[in-house]
């Protein structure tokens, strides 16, 4: 029986949270059928204890490939990689994070090993008897779920969305088998390179990787207004996000925009003030776990999807439940 | 420098006027017309500029039915210069993988380009994936999340993309295929003179046939993925609604939510 594979994702010798949420998936699969885990990486300059949080997250095998030439992500030598390792290993599936680099790297390998891929998966499962992977997705904004499969072509393979689970509780009794491969020098593209890196954003913030947005729209009225809703934010430790009419007027930059044109977020909790809910912007939110609005309109489309609505005004609101969360912290010390 | 630019550009339902059923909780799809992918804008408004900046032309392609025509004189009225309709019933039911091997087929069959411009993902199947396989089929350099253009020389792109932490600047040779996003231009409506041009200019049609296609590798027959169930979800969550009128509603209303927070674990 082959194996299922997870795609870990490392920055600056660090493993990002997602590989870990990825390993609470692939370890399912496995389980169901009986077979390993692995979880692939590529990068440099990873630890062994570091590598060893996947084994305590549920992975049975590492394979690392540590090559400076992996550290910064490039498609194309990362996929003659994977294509590399696919071929030699035959994996059963291969799950990846739907994250800039996975979103990037899979498609293409997708095309060099001439097979399906399905994005932005929010359940996974196996067919029984012909472990098929049940790849389930939502599609056209959300208003459809369509489940796919990969009959006759392998690794069956599928994006998730960080944050769409949780990893498992760290495990240091679990045992399994790291194994370092070396970068094949006819495997690196030289044909694209990196020459800089720009973070000149003040506030560059990872919404799709936060468990806590607060976004404002238009009712915010002006970008200092903002300040409520960072204040809200700090309560939290939250990141800011915007709806596309927010950043239209320049109250936040683009990276911030939640929504079919913008970010598609899945944190545990999203408060949003002075957001209608218009179709596109609720694209964006509706895989959040749980959703908060504050709207003075009580017929406002985002209370369709609230789990939590204030009809009120925004400015008298959002001051009170920061002074509450002020006074809340204090009497909990 | 001249840059010869193709625009593979998708047709979409489109959402902008779609309401929401308060009983059921789904999207009413009566009277919906098909507009250009909103995310494709962004790519031809991109290749116009690069277009008249540097001198060229810019071809915008689709595959799909009959009815894509539409999309691609509407891309004509906003400057683009020709329009290729990629049409044939055996492309019916392609997934990601059939897509992206029938529009590098044509892009190949168009040829003599520097670059190709493709939009991040499109609304309706909304999975980024085509961009990128398209670039994989080519063999050609690939930037994803493309916000800006940094220069372009004879031998060089140099683009900034947007990842999770900043942007990433990456050089690499032409031809090369970009995917973009909003923040790298601001489309341009239609003219006048671009609406006459459009009218009278011939969108000719390439099938599978004119493009000697691998007939195992086109539509619903080539397409790896299969779609073996759909659901209509719910979109309405039917939570609490409280209202915060006066003082006291509003610290009524905030002692709610701070009940709602605790229950589920939020602070
Ligand atoms: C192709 C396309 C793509 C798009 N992509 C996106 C996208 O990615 N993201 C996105 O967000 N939008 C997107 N849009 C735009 C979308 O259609 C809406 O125009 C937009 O989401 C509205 O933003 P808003 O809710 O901030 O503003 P509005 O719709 O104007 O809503 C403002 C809300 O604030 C409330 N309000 C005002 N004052 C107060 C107050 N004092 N207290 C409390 N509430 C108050 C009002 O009741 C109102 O409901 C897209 C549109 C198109 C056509
Ligand atoms: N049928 C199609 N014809 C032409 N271009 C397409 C087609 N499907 C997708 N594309 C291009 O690929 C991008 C990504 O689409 P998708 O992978 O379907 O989300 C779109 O923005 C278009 O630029």
């Amino acid at each position: 029986m082959s194996y299922v594979w997870t795609i870990a994702e490392q920055s600056k010798g660090k493993l990002r949270e997602v590989s870990f949420e990825l390993l609470s998936r692939g370890r399912k699969l496995a389980d169901k059928m009986d077979t390993k885990l692995c979880s692939v990486l590529l990068g440099s300059n990873v630890s062994d204890e570091t590598l060893q949080e996947l084994i305590y997250r549920g992975a049975d095998e590492v394979y690392f490939i540590d090559d400076p030439q992996l550290e910064n992500f490039i498609v194309e030598t990362h996929s003659n990689v994977l294509s590399d390792l696919i071929k030699t290993y035959h994996p059963h599936s291969i799950l990846a994070a739907a994250t800039s680099s996975g979103r990037t790297l899979m498609p293409y390998v997708a095309i060099q090993v001439s097979t399906g891929l399905t994005a932005d998966c929010t359940e996974l499962d196996i067919e029984e008897g012909t472990n098929h992977l049940l790849q389930t997705r939502p599609a056209i904004g959300g208003n459809i779920m369509a489940t796919i499969k990969t009959p006759s072509h392998n690794p069956q393979m599928a994006t998730v969305r960080p944050k769409s689970s949780r990893p498992l509780p760290l495990d240091t009794s679990r045992e399994g088998k790291i194994i370092r491969l070396v970068l094949k020098d006819e495997l690196v593209d030289h044909r694209v390179k990196m020459v800089g890196f720009r973070k000149d954003v003040e506030e560059f913030v990872n919404i799709e990787e936060a468990e806590v947005v607060i976004a404002g729209g238009k009712g915010m009225k002006k970008q200092e207004n903002f300040a409520l809703l960072r204040d809200l934010a700090k309560h939290f430790d939250g990141v800011l996000g915007a709806s596309r009419d927010a950043v239209d007027r320049g109250w936040l930059p683009y990276p911030h925009q939640i929504g079919l044109s913008g970010k598609t977020i899945s944190p545990k909790l999203y408060i949003c003030a002075g957001i209608s809910g218009s179709i596109q912007h609720l694209a964006g939110i509706k895989t959040s776990e749980y959703i908060v609005a504050i709207n003075q309109d009580q017929d406002a489309n985002i209370f369709q999807l609230a789990d939590f609505g204030i009809v009120g005004n925004l400015f008298e609101v959002i001051p009170k439940i920061n002074a509450r969360l002020e006074a809340y912290k204090k009497e909990a010390k | 420098m001249k840059l010869n630019i193709i625009i593979p550009i998708k047709q979409v339902p489109e959402t902008s006027n779609v309401k929401m059923d308060k009983e059921t909780g789904t999207m009413i799809r009566d009277g919906v017309v098909s507009v250009i992918n909103p995310l494709d804008l962004y790519a031809i408004e991109a290749g116009i500029q690069l277009k008249e900046q540097f001198g060229g032309k810019v071809t915008v392609c689709t595959m799909g039915p009959q009815t894509a025509t539409k999309a691609l004189k509407e891309a004509i009225a906003m400057g683009c210069d020709e329009g290729i309709l990629i049409s044939d019933r055996k492309f019916a039911g392609a997934d990601t993988w059939a897509t992206s091997y029938t529009l590098s087929e044509a892009i190949k069959h168009i040829g003599d380009y520097d670059l190709v411009l493709a939009g991040e993902r499109a609304t309706d199947g909304d999975t980024g994936q085509v961009g990128p396989g398209i670039a994989a089929w080519l063999n050609i350099p690939l930037a994803t999340y493309v916000s800006k253009i940094d220069e372009i020389t004879t031998e060089s792109i140099t683009v900034e993309r947007l990842v999770e932490d900043g942007y990433q600047v990456l050089q690499m040779p032409l031809p090369a295929l970009l995917t973009v996003v909003k923040e790298i231009s601001n489309p341009r409506l239609p003219t006048l003179r671009g609406k006459k041009k459009a009218r009278v200019s011939e969108v000719p049609v390439m099938s599978a046939a004119d493009l000697q296609l691998e007939e195992s590798y086109i539509g619903l027959k080539g397409s790896p993925t299969k779609v073996v169930k759909i659901g209509y979800p719910k979109v309405t969550r039917g939570g609490q609604v409280v209202k915060a009128a006066g003082e006291e509603g509003v610290n009524e209303a905030v002692e709610e939510l701070i009940r709602f927070l605790e229950a589920k674990e939020l602070i």
